[in-house]
């Protein structure tokens, strides 16, 4: 830790301008720059963060452009800098109720990606086996004529849409009605389905419906914040900051990290569990059991607004905290002391993400969270709160708007009366809207694609020829001569090199539309330039799409009404009218130049709602919810009578479940578990955070992490080359080794092939996480496990010098280490740093439940 | 006292519904969901064919604890099998038989469970009572699988 200062003080110099602290600060060597302390009920202090090219001073900028991160799922407000139409810099908003200024190392230097000389500026078709540029007419139109072809032929089954979590609301409106009010396939989902499925499940199984319990200023008041699988030290690097701050100041929260790496998180907890990877369930059935045994539970909360109490104090008295500690290799004391803390907490914020997610029995782990703050009562009030968290930036809007496969604003697809509903707000018949089963889900999708019923896959915004697990098979699928693939994107990506058809897409800052983040908060992100050579907003490409396709209402008139993003923003509003994601009191204009907005915003709550749930009201009643659930083992899913006879008057619901162990345990040939993930310095398959100079030179490589004893075991050294294998494939990593769990070894999963030779495929040994992981999903959520597989690993030669991979995230090395192989940015990673008020100025706040909004 | 004769034939249905629950999953391999649920649920039915033969020596009956075995040879063949028909859209129709299958053998299942329980109430058996509840409570949640499989994957194949 010792050279870690050494090093931050190198890279940070504060000078005073006027009454204003101004630093310059390298936020690659500190993702989470200067601490602002502030107390518990107190006020988040402003710090307004800045990034320019080099060469540029705030004085040449011509414009500011506002808009909000699109490189994770935060929602940090921040305005592009614009000179002689270009994006020269970013800077946070200070009066945004999420950031307070604050930007991360992505946000301050990923957006130079817009610019890079790779992007697609041409459409492309395959032409004699070859991608071959072509005008948008021929590329639509050999997409529009084979649409219609296999209609004709055999219906709308044929085709599947798979979209992302990164396109705005709009967009998604826009696919989602023409997918299923205009083609009428149940073939519809997201890349969210990777990342934040279980989220949403989580919550339909908990409260009925979609949408956050939670506030990010609970962070502010909370007295204990339990983060599961939540790493939001480099997932989430501003919300961690804030969490970082509340530390620094008086009257700092308890920590509670589960994570079977040695995170940022986890060195600062007050306890860390770190689980075997695949038993969350036991582990929280433990926690659970300790809480209700020692009678830590608000007995009033529990009579007056939930229902299936018994079940659970049924199931979880079967895991007493020696049984679990067998299960999951917890210390029993450690289980018991953590529950101690949430069992005294009077404001618990609980976080989720995807170890929890991704792992085994991720629907029901990430279920007896919520439990924990439900048989405490701690919902709907300021501190207490939970943030079943998103991977992505606009992964809300993929499913508030139905392109994950559910049904627009939150209609649940087994309720007739919401189909009908539906399909008066769009002018359909409501037998022509898919609902007579679920949602088809991305793995099921790409095992139709497998069995060639469908026929046509449109990827939109995403990579899943590197992102789904089980590579090897996913290129099988993707390769088939049978599959018709179009790929909208802004590069040449691993996926769109096996397309037959290539859309050039405008992306972030070259396009407006609004998108939501985790908690709820709605931006507005404006165009700022011109998209390169002829790429087009992705809206301007569904609404061409729709157009010929002449997809019609049942008037005869264009199902799809609207023109540009402002009136398909109207439109969407309509459809959430009296829904819980109510956007009908929130416009553009509204949006633009304050704060982002918390949803549901309408007449009645015209500045949007800071916290749902408060007095124990949920969107459950059996008329209004979004869902009546699915088995928590089986995935089956909960009939309509059966939910009526269980929860009639709509309150929240508690849901047991039993711990099933993972389908993959190590065995003889491969002893070890592997988990794979997200890191801090790139975002998904790294297609634009590798092509940001700052942020590539951070973490060049893939590596992977071993603890000190397993190498000890292998042989291994850091940096070491070693070959990862499970029964699916082998990768080749340099070692580090860290403070992970004895046992585990864990591969972040952003490192593909369009940087290699290979271009879509490994030349020679792979690199890319999903060679080795398996082909098994939560059969609630459907979201694929990507952190329980057994794996061997073994040395391949010995390195000439540590692996490149980051040294200030849960990669830090333990033993000694080079100081000056340690992470710091390049030159041109000098951010700036205003706080206007200097550091720890916020004072104790008594109107604590205030919407931030007016900040 | 008839409870034998019931728990014998019960039995026999657990262990016909672990076969057909683990056939399902070795023939429907490359459909994971199938593949992996079929092993899971099978093991619940397992544990049912354990937990009537721990109990039915009380009602005069000396059944097997250990659930019956497959013929591991031909669970293989069956695999391969399986990485045959990956590619070929008929595999679909097979699925709904498999799938139609299963849910029969779970209902005749839960038809003898209920049997079990009336009986054990008539003579206020709170043991036999509580292993046919929550047995009887697995059986249903697997019928429910199969249900919704059927439901979930019908359109798809037929019209597909």
């Amino acid at each position: 830790m010792e050279g870690k200062c050494a090093a931050a003080a190198a890279v940070r110099a504060v000078f005073a301008t006027g009454d204003e602290l101004m630093g310059r600060i390298d936020r690659i060597a500190e993702p989470w720059g200067t601490r602002t302390p502030y107390p518990g009920g107190g006020t988040w202090p402003v710090r307004v963060d800045t990034h320019l090219a080099e060469g540029v001073s705030p004085q040449d900028v011509d414009r500011w452009v506002q808009t909000a991160s699109i490189l994770h799922s935060n929602g940090d407000a921040m305005d592009l800098a614009v000179k002689d139409n270009r994006i020269v810099g970013v800077r946070g908003r200070a009066g945004d109720r999420v950031n307070h200024g604050r930007l991360g190392p992505k946000d301050l230097y990923g957006w130079q990606a817009n610019a890079s000389p790779d992007r697609l500026t041409r459409p492309l078709v395959r032409e004699g086996g070859k991608l071959v540029e072509t005008d948008w007419e021929t590329a639509m139109q050999r997409v529009v004529d084979r649409s219609k072809a296999l209609l004709a032929e055999q219906g709308p089954s044929a085709l599947g849409f798979y979209t992302t979590g990164q396109l705005f609301a709009e967009e998604y409106y826009t696919l989602g009605t023409i997918a299923h009010g205009g083609i009428g396939t149940n073939h519809v989902d997201g890349n969210t389905r990777l990342c934040t499925a279980t989220a949403a499940e989580a919550l339909k199984e908990s409260f009925g419906c979609d949408g956050q319990p939670g506030s990010y200023t609970d962070v502010d008041h909370a007295d204990v914040i339990a983060l599961y699988g939540h790493n939001v030290a480099e997932t989430q690097t501003v919300l961690w900051t804030r969490m970082l701050d509340r530390l620094a100041g008086p009257n700092p929260p308890a920590i509670i990290c589960v994570d079977p790496r040695l995170t940022e998180v986890a060195r600062a907890a007050t306890v860390h569990l770190a689980p075997r990877p695949g038993t969350n369930v036991a582990l929280m059935n433990g926690l659970l059991h300790e809480l209700i045994a020692n009678g830590w539970v608000d007995q009033d909360y529990i009579k007056a607004h939930t229902v299936g109490y018994q079940e659970l104090e049924k199931e979880v008295a079967k895991y007493p905290p020696v049984l679990v500690a067998g299960i999951t290799g917890v210390p029993a004391e450690k289980i018991q002391e953590a529950a101690r803390i949430l069992g005294h907490a009077e404001r618990l914020l609980s976080t989720v993400l995807q170890g929890f997610y991704q792992s085994n029995q991720a629907t029901a782990a990430a279920v007896q969270v919520n439990n924990v703050n439900i048989i405490r009562g701690m919902l709907g009030k300021p501190g207490c709160g939970i943030l079943q968290m998103n991977g992505q930036p606009t992964a809300e809007n993929t499913r508030e708007c139905g392109a994950d496969g559910d049904l627009a604003a939150f209609r649940n697809w087994s309720n007739d009366a919401h189909i009908q509903d539906l399909a008066r707000v769009w002018n359909v018949d409501p037998m022509s809207i898919p609902h007579y089963s679920p949602p088809t889900h991305l793995m099921q999708m790409m095992r139709y694609a497998e069995d060639g019923s469908i026929r046509m896959l449109w990827v939109s915004g995403t990579n899943p020829a590197v992102s789904l697990p089980e590579l090897p098979r996913i290129r099988s699928i993707l390769e088939q001569e049978r599959l018709f693939l179009v790929v909208q994107d802004i590069f040449l990506s691993e996926t769109a090199q096996l397309a037959d058809v290539v859309f050039p897409a405008a992306t972030w800052g070259e396009k407006t539309g609004t998108f939501t983040n985790v908690d709820r908060t709605v931006h507005l992100s404006e165009k700022a330039v011109d998209p390169p050579g002829e790429a087009r907003p992705d809206l301007d490409i569904f609404i061409d799409y729709a157009r010929r396709m002449e997809l019609k209402d049942k008037d005869g008139q264009p199902l799809i009404k609207w023109h540009d993003p402002e009136s398909a923003f109207e439109a969407w509003k309509e459809c959430t009218r009296g829904r819980p994601c109510d956007y009908t009191g929130i416009s553009y204009a509204k949006l633009r130049g304050g704060s982002g907005i918390q949803w549901p915003c309408n007449e009645e709550s015209p500045d949007g709602t800071e916290r749902i749930y408060a007095d124990g009201k949920f969107w459950a009643h059996p008329d209004y919810c979004e869902n009546y659930g699915r088995d928590l083992v089986t995935g089956a899913p909960v009939e309509p009578t059966e939910y009526k006879a269980l929860n009639p008057d709509g309150k929240a619901i508690i849901k047991a479940a039993e711990y099933v162990p993972p389908h993959e345990l190590p065995s003889q040939d491969y002893p070890l578990q592997l988990i794979t993930g997200r890191t801090l310095f790139h975002f998904h398959t790294r297609t634009k955070t590798a092509r940001a100079p700052e942020l590539q030179a951070a973490a060049p490589d893939v590596w992977v992490e071993v603890s000190a004893h397993d190498a000890g075991a292998h042989g291994l050294g850091e940096g070491d080359l070693a070959e990862v294998a499970t029964p699916r494939g082998s990768v080749q990593a340099k070692v580090r080794i860290v403070g992970i769990r004895d046992g585990v070894v864990f591969l972040p999963f952003h490192y593909g092939y369009w940087d290699t030779p290979g271009g879509h495929h490994p030349d020679g040994a792979g690199r890319a996480a999903n060679e080795l992981t398996i082909t098994d999903w939560d059969a609630a959520s459907k979201q694929p496990i990507f952190k329980t597989a057994a794996a061997r690993i073994t040395r391949v030669r010995s390195g000439d010098g540590p692996a490149s991979a980051p040294t200030n995230t849960a990669s830090a090395p333990v033993g000694d280490f080079p100081g000056d192989a340690r992470t710091r940015g390049i030159p041109s990673a000098m951010a700036f740093e205003d706080s206007p008020g200097g550091p720890g100025t916020g004072a104790p706040d008594d109107t604590a439940t205030r919407q931030e909004g007016t900040l | 006292m008839k409870i034998g004769l019931v728990l014998e034939q019960l039995h026999r249905d657990e262990n016909d519904l672990a076969q057909q629950l683990l056939k399902i999953s070795e023939r429907h391999r490359v459909d994971h969901e199938i593949f992996h649920l079929g092993r899971d649920l099978a093991a619940w039915s397992q544990q049912h064919v354990r937990e009537i033969a721990a109990i039915a020596s009380r009602y005069g009956q000396d059944l097997d604890p250990r659930p019956r075995e497959d013929n591991t040879l031909l669970e293989k063949l069956r695999e391969k099998g399986s990485d045959l028909l990956g590619r070929d859209a008929d595999a679909g129709l097979l699925l709904l038989r498999d799938l139609r299958e299963v849910y029969i053998k779970a209902c005749g299942v839960s038809a003898d469970w209920e049997l079990v329980a009336q009986a054990a109430q008539g003579i206020k058996h709170t043991d036999l009572l509580d292993v046919a509840q929550h047995c009887h409570a697995q059986n249903l949640r697997q019928m429910k699988w199969a249900n919704g499989k059927l439901k979930e994957s019908a359109t798809q194949i037929l019209v597909g």
